[in-house]
C-alpha cells in the first residue's frame, strides 16, 4: 500500500507533459498506416463492398417509391443473400482497427526499435497514445471517404440528393462506426503489449470478435435462462427474463454497434428495449422519431462504447508501463 | 575537465532472487571516455539502462548531469544519447526518414533537424546510401547510422553497448575514431565491450563488472598494477647473460621480477616505466644492452589473469 502511494506520488512528480512528442508519433504512425499494403488490401475490399450493396440496394429502392429517408436505406438494404452494408461493416471495421493495431508495440520490440524509441526524450504515453490516436484517424479518414464515396453513388443511382437530416443522421452513423473501431484498436494494442508474437496479438482479437459476434448472444441467453427461469408464466417473469436478456446482450460491443446504428438509420424505431403495450400509449405508430430523439436512444450506447475503448486502453497503458524494455 | 556528469551511489537492481546489479557507486567526469568491461551477464547492460531511466533501480540513486532519470526522464533523454546493444530501424523507412523520426521526437525545428542529419550523415559516412532503405544495409552501416541517430541529438554524454560488435577491423578503427573527435569535443563517453584492445585504445578509465559488481576501476595501468603487480613489462638483450646482472636487476627499487625468457634475454616487470634505470643498471654490471623495449600493459591480460585468480579463490573457497 504504502509503496503504492510511493509509486502514485512519483508518477505525479514527473516532469513535462505526458504527451510531449506525440504528435511526432501520430504522423509517423498515420504515414505508415496509410501506406502499408495491409491496409491497402481492406481499403480495396471495403470500398469493393460499399459499391456493390450500395448498388444492389439503389436496384431495389428506385421501385420502392417514395420513402422520405430512401437515401438511409441504401445502408441497410440488403439483397439475398448479402448482408445490408452496415452488416458488412459490422465485422469489416473491426478487421480493419485489427489490422491497424495488432503489432503496434511487439512490433516495436521485434524491429529492436523500442530502446532507441523510448530513449528519446517521450514518455511511454506518448508512444502508446499517439499510436492508438494514429490507428483512429487512419480508421475516421478511410471510413469517411468511403462514406462520401457512398453518398455520392446514392446520388447518382437514386438520382436525389439526401434531406439535411439524412445527412445529419448519416454523420452521427460515421461517428459511431469509429467509436466502433475504437473498442477494437484498443482491444488489439492491448494484445500487441501483451504478446510477443504480432501473429498470436492478431489471433488473440480475432478470437475475442469471434467470440462476441458469434458466442456472445448464445451464451446471453443461457445465462438468462438459468438466472432469470419463467417459472409461472407471470408478465413480471417474462420482463425480468427480457430485460436480463437485453442487458447481457448488450455487453458485446457488436449488439451496441447494431443497435446503435440501427436506431439512427431508421427513424422508426422508437425503442431498443422491451417495449410495454402501456409505453405506446399515446405515440402514435409509425411516425419517424425526430434526430434528437434518435441519439438520446443511443447515447448509452455510444458512451458504452467509448468507456469500454477508455477502459481497455488503460488496461494496456498499465500493462505496457511496467514492461521490462530490453527485447 | 572535473565536473561530475555521471554518478551512482549504491545502485542495486534486483530481478526476484538475481541481483544483476550490486551496490554500484561510479562516477565519470565530464569528457573522460569510460569502459565497461566484464563477463556476458555481468550487468553492464542493466546499468546502461537504469542510467538513462529506461528501467527503475531497486535500490541506490543515479545523477546523471545532475538531475535524476526517473523523475526528470524528459531533460535526461534529451541531453544523453543512446546506441543500444541490440540496434533496429524501421526497415522499410530510409535512413534519412529513420533520422527524421528521430528529430521529431526530440523536438528539433525542420530546418535545424536537416541540418544536423546533412552534419550526421557526412560524419559517419552515409552521405550516399541516405536515401535508400535500412533493409538494404549492411550490419557497419546500421551501426554507423545508429550512431549519426544518437549525434543529431547533439548530446552531451553517448552512452554505447557494444559499439563494435560484428564490425569489420576496419569499420571498428573508424568508429574508435569518431570516438576520439567525440571526446575531443568534451563529449562524455559510457562503453560497454569485450574487445578490450579496443577498449584499452579509447577509454580513459575502465571500470569491471564481475556479478553485478564492479570489481576493479581505474585507468589500465593502475589495473595492471593490481591485477598483474608489475605492470610494465621490459624486455631486455644483453651480450652475456650473468647472474650477477641479474641480481643488480632484482635489486632495483621498483622492480617486481624478473624472469630469463631466452638465452639473451630477459623479462623484468616493473611498477613503472624504468627503462632508462634498467639501461643504467646493465651498463653498470658489465653488460652490454643489445636491445630494449617496453611492453605496455595489456587489457586482455588483466582480464585473463583476474578471471583465473578469481577461479583459484573460488575454488579454495569451496
Ligand atoms: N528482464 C530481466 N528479467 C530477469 N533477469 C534479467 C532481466 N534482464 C537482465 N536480467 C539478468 O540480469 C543479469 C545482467 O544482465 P545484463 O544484460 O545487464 O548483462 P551484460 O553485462 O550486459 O551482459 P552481456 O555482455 O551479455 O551483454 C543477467 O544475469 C540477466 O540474465
Ligand atoms: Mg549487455
Amino acid at each position: 500500500m504504502a509503496a503504492r502511494s510511493e509509486e502514485m506520488a512519483r508518477v505525479s512528480a514527473r516532469e513535462g507533459s505526458p504527451w510531449t512528442g506525440m504528435w511526432a508519433v501520430v504522423w509517423k504512425e498515420m504515414a505508415d498506416n496509410l501506406t502499408s499494403v495491409r491496409m491497402s488490401i481492406l481499403e480495396t475490399l471495403t470500398v469493393l463492398t460499399a459499391i456493390g450493396t450500395v448498388y444492389s440496394a439503389a436496384q431495389n429502392l428506385r421501385s420502392s417509391g417514395r420513402d422520405p429517408f430512401l437515401f438511409l436505406r441504401l445502408f441497410t438494404t440488403g439483397r439475398e443473400p448479402l448482408p445490408a452494408f452496415v452488416g458488412f461493416l459490422g465485422f469489416l471495421v473491426p478487421l480493419i482497427a485489427i489490422a491497424l493495431a495488432f503489432d503496434a508495440i511487439n512490433g516495436e520490440f521485434n524491429r529492436r526499435t523500442i530502446s532507441r524509441l523510448l530513449s528519446q526524450p517521450i514518455y511511454r504515453d506518448a508512444l502508446l497514445l499517439g499510436k492508438f490516436l494514429a490507428g483512429l484517424f487512419t480508421l475516421a479518414l478511410v471510413l469517411s471517404t468511403i462514406w462520401l464515396i457512398i453518398v455520392g453513388l446514392g446520388i447518382v443511382t437514386l438520382g436525389v440528393p439526401p434531406s439535411g437530416e439524412e445527412v445529419a443522421r448519416l454523420l452521427w452513423f460515421l461517428l459511431v462506426v469509429i467509436f466502433y473501431g475504437g473498442i477494437w484498436l484498443s482491444v488489439a494494442t492491448l494484445f500487441s503489449i501483451l504478446f510477443r508474437q504480432p501473429a498470436t496479438a492478431a489471433l488473440a482479437s480475432i478470437a475475442v470478435w469471434l467470440f462476441f459476434a458469434i458466442f456472445w448472444g448464445m451464451i446471453a441467453d443461457l445465462l438468462t435462462q438459468v438466472l432469470a427461469p419463467v417459472r409461472v408464466g407471470y408478465l413480471e417473469e417474462i420482463v425480468r427474463q427480457v430485460r436480463l436478456n437485453l442487458a447481457l446482450s448488450r455487453i458485446s460491443p457488436n449488439t451496441l454497434y447494431v443497435d446503435a446504428v440501427l436506431a439512427l438509420l431508421n427513424p422508426n424505431i422508437r425503442s431498443l428495449g422491451l417495449v410495454l403495450p402501456v409505453q405506446l400509449e399515446g405515440a402514435i405508430l409509425g411516425t419517424p422519431l425526430p434526430l434528437d430523439q434518435s441519439v438520446l436512444l443511443i447515447w448509452p450506447h455510444i458512451t458504452g462504447l467509448i468507456a469500454a475503448t477508455i477502459l481497455i486502453f488503460a488496461l494496456g497503458y498499465v500493462l505496457f508501463q511496467r514492461r521490462e524494455i530490453r527485447a | 575537465m572535473d565536473e561530475i556528469v555521471l554518478e551512482t551511489r549504491g545502485l542495486t537492481k534486483r530481478y526476484g532472487d538475481l541481483v544483476a546489479v550490486d551496490h554500484l557507486d561510479l562516477t565519470v567526469r565530464r569528457g573522460e571516455v569510460f569502459g565497461l568491461l566484464g563477463p556476458n551477464g555481468a550487468g553492464k547492460t542493466t546499468t546502461i539502462l537504469m542510467l538513462l531511466g529506461l528501467t527503475e533501480p531497486t535500490e541506490g540513486t543515479v545523477r546523471v548531469l545532475g538531475l535524476d532519470p526517473v523523475r526528470q526522464p524528459l531533460s535526461v533523454k534529451a541531453r544523453v544519447g543512446y546506441l543500444p546493444e541490440q540496434l533496429g530501424f524501421y526497415e522499410n523507412l530510409t535512413a534519412r526518414e529513420n533520422l527524421i523520426y528521430t528529430a521529431k521526437l526530440n523536438g528539433l525545428r525542420r530546418e535545424e533537424a536537416y541540418r544536423r542529419i546533412d552534419e550526421a550523415l557526412e560524419k559517419i559516412g552515409l552521405v550516399e546510401a541516405a536515401d535508400k532503405p535500412v533493409s538494404t544495409f549492411s550490419r557497419g552501416m546500421r551501426q554507423r547510422l545508429g550512431l549519426a541517430d544518437v549525434l543529431i541529438k547533439k548530446p552531451e554524454i553517448i552512452i554505447m553497448d557494444e559499439p563494435t560488435q560484428g564490425l569489420d577491423p576496419g569499420v571498428a578503427l573508424e568508429f574508435l575514431e569518431i570516438i576520439r573527435d567525440l571526446k575531443a569535443q568534451e563529449i562524455t563517453i559510457l562503453l560497454s565491450s569485450h574487445l578490450l584492445h579496443q577498449v584499452q585504445a579509447v577509454c580513459d578509465r575502465v571500470g569491471l563488472f564481475h556479478r553485478g559488481r564492479m570489481v576493479l576501476e581505474g585507468t589500465v595501468e593502475e589495473l595492471a598494477q593490481q591485477v598483474l603487480g608489475g605492470a610494465y613489462r621490459i624486455h631486455i638483450e644483453v651480450e652475456k647473460p650473468h647472474h650477477v646482472l641479474e641480481e643488480a636487476l632484482r635489486r632495483l627499487d621498483g622492480v617486481v621480477r624478473v624472469e630469463r625468457e631466452d638465452t639473451r634475454a630477459y623479462l623484468v616487470e616493473a611498477r613503472r616505466d624504468m627503462r632508462a634505470e634498467v639501461a643504467r643498471a646493465v651498463h653498470e654490471a658489465g653488460g652490454a644492452l643489445l636491445s630494449l623495449d617496453m611492453e605496455l600493459p595489456s587489457l586482455d591480460e588483466v582480464y585473463a589473469r583476474y578471471f583465473e585468480q578469481q577461479e583459484v579463490n573460488d575454488g579454495s573457497a569451496e
